[in-house]
């Protein structure tokens, strides 16, 4: 045979399922980036007492492939002055950038692209840091007031929450003992526990970096509406925008599955060890069903006759993958699939759970003010975040060396950390309360932050 | 084969965005290829496996200080820098030193061909399951063997930072 050929098969032979599952992330995610826009969207409308999407598809169930449509042929406009190498490439740097750190996580034990990477969730957040070039250049390219500024505000602000989300994980590795993620899920069902529980002080201040990090309410100022247009994105339409937009939903794919993985016990389900919650293992085929029951309900009450139809072609997808998550439960050959299978659904669920956090903290709080989110990353959160490490490092010596009570040591942590939250809260009211007091109130933004918008 | 083939790839994305970057007016495509060439680094270190290394390129150089220069070119007005006469007088110095440094690599690379497990071009790799993991083994060293001066390096940049915020103070 071709030595070329033969090379080729080799490889292809040695690296299938990477390749597969590489194709299958790049496939999928902006699919469900686009449901997750319409959840958005529709969680919104109930929380405003509106009804949202409804016209394309049953309760505007193909709205987001409508929107994809549209985004495709649009025009794709260019500014005059701008710089048109950077301007191309920035959108693709941000998604890729988002899509690349996907790789290395565990969707599940059985999906993953790269395998034995020693480093691995350094490299999911390593790697997904890039993207913060994609938002500097594109706003930098455009040549316009309003995209510089919220490019600016955007590295400002990713630069100081990253040091937080950093020294948060940092806790939850030195429980772990790990960098792979794989281990860090393994030590968990070692422990019995999720992290979340032993150290949720870290865990607070990485959803709180996280938040700053996607760039979302409240710490949206990078793209604030009422401030800067559209931020970073003002000049860009079409295709680009919606890489754009691709690129800042992966990322909360990612600062989900990576929270998922070190604090909420990455694909176990809820107690993993205790024999008799075993029957949360038909959980996930029996929700299934009910989702696809309700579908079923729904789909006699849709007012024209295609919905219905489409109704019940949701019904039956959701039947059909409860079929999938149920058989290996019940077909003694087929058990090998369980881990898998099921690992994926509480994955995800979790995931879900998290990005539904981040909407409902969206639809809730207002826009902070930019020194306010300096402020609360630099004084309040990196301390914070630095006593914290410290504290977890003392508990598990004295677990260790000491034979303490692990939950004894990490209820210590916690207290410990607590009251330095506290500490800090009252000296950064005491600095405020001092600064309003000696110099008047400021008209206009002073020059401390003169990338304020 | 494929080591072969992903290293002169990453060589030669490294070697022809260094070779941009220099070339470039413009300060941000000069940062653009620069970021190329970190990244293709990395690279290069990832199929050597080695790990950290390739990671702590990616977090530090890449995330850290690439981001830090282009925050700052950004507030430069470009458009000046562009018709300004560039700072190269010293063209000839430095291809003076451009070129020994060059016949040094070639020297050490001649004189590593005949080392075993060497090759001329690139050392062989170790099959990746036959090494020891790289951040425990460098950990174990940094924390063990290397503990003093480690511990002077952290203390040294502890110093240089808050000697920065000292002097980025404004006086009052």
């Amino acid at each position: 045979m071709n030595p070329t050929l033969h090379a080729v098969l080799v490889f292809l032979e040695t690296w299938w399922v990477e390749l597969v599952s590489g194709v299958v992330i790049v496939a999928v995610v902006p699919l469900v980036a686009g449901y997750i826009v319409l959840v958005e969207r529709k969680l919104m409308a109930d929380m405003q007492a509106r009804l949202g999407p409804m016209r394309v598809g049953p309760h505007g169930l193909l709205q987001p492939i409508a929107d994809a449509v549209k985004l495709l042929i649009k025009e794709d406009i260019i500014p005059d002055n701008a710089d048109k190498m950077v301007f191309w490439m920035a959108p693709v740097v941000s998604m890729t950038a988002a899509l690349t750190s996907m790789g290395a996580i565990a969707f599940g034990p059985a999906f993953q692209v790269a395998r034995d990477i020693n480093v691995g969730l350094l490299f999911v957040i390593g790697v997904s840091s890039l993207g913060i070039f994609g938002i500097v250049l594109g706003g930098w390219a455009s040549n316009s007031h309003y995209s510089i500024m919220g490019a600016l505000r955007s590295t400002a602000q990713l630069v100081s929450y990253e040091t937080a989300a950093g020294l948060a994980l940092i806790s939850g590795l030195l429980l772990a003992g790990t960098l792979k993620i794989r281990a860090i899920v393994d030590a968990q069902q070692h422990f019995g526990v999720w992290f979340v529980f032993l150290a949720p002080v870290a865990f607070f201040i990485y959803v709180v970096a996280s938040i700053a990090e996607t760039n979302r309410a409240p710490f949206d100022l990078p793209e604030a509406e009422s401030e800067l247009v559209a931020g970073y994105m003002t000049e860009y339409s079409g295709f680009r925008w919606a890489l754009y937009f691709l690129g800042e939903y992966a990322n909360m794919i990612v600062v989900g599955a990576v929270a998922t993985t070190l604090f909420l016990g990455g694909w176990l389900r809820p107690f993993p060890n205790v024999r008799w919650m075993n029957w949360l293992d038909a959980l996930p085929a029996l929700f299934t069903a009910a989702v696809g029951a309700y579908c079923v309900y729904r789909a006699g009450k849709q007012p024209v006759r295609v919905q219905t139809w489409f109704m019940w072609g949701v019904a039956l997808a959701c039947f059909v993958v409860a079929l999938i998550l149920a058989v290996p439960l019940l077909v003694a050959p087929l058990k090998f699939l369980v881990p898998g299978l099921h690992g994926a659904f509480w994955f995800l669920l979790k995931i879900s759970a998290y990005i539904y956090l981040f909407m409902w903290l969206r639809f809730t709080l207002p826009r902070y003010r930019f020194d306010q989110l300096m402020h609360l990353g630099w004084y309040i959160l990196i301390p914070l975040a630095i006593v914290n490490v410290l504290a977890v490092g003392v508990a598990m010596i004295l677990e260790m060396e000491y034979g303490w009570n692990r939950w004894l040591a990490m209820l210590l942590t916690t207290v410990i950390t607590l009251a330095t939250a506290l500490f800090l809260l009252r000296l950064n009211d005491k600095r405020a309360a001092a600064a309003s007091s000696a110099a008047p109130p400021p008209e206009e933004p002073s020059t401390e932050d003169s990338y304020a918008g | 084969m494929l080591d072969k083939v992903i290293f002169f790839f990453f060589a030669g994305v490294a070697i022809l965005s260094a070779g941009l970057m220099v070339t470039r007016r413009n300060a941000i495509h000069s940062a653009v290829f620069l970021i190329t060439t970190l990244l293709a680094t990395a690279g290069i270190f990832l199929q050597l496996r080695a790990e950290f290394i390739f990671i702590a390129q990616i977090i530090l150089y890449v995330g850290g200080i690439m981001v830090l220069f282009v925050f700052v070119i950004m507030l430069v007005r470009l458009d000046v820098a562009l018709h300004q006469i560039q700072f190269s007088r010293q063209k000839w110095v430095a291809l003076l030193v451009t070129l020994a440094l060059a016949a040094e690599v070639g020297v050490m690379l001649w004189s590593s061909r005949n080392v075993p497990g060497q090759g001329f071009l690139l050392p062989n790799a170790v099959p990746a399951g036959k090494l020891p993991p790289n951040t425990e083994a460098l950990a174990g060293r940094l924390f063990d063997a290397y503990l003093l001066p480690f511990e002077i390096a952290s203390v040294l940049l502890l110093v240089a930072m808050v000697g920065a915020v000292v002097m980025a103070k404004k006086r009052t």
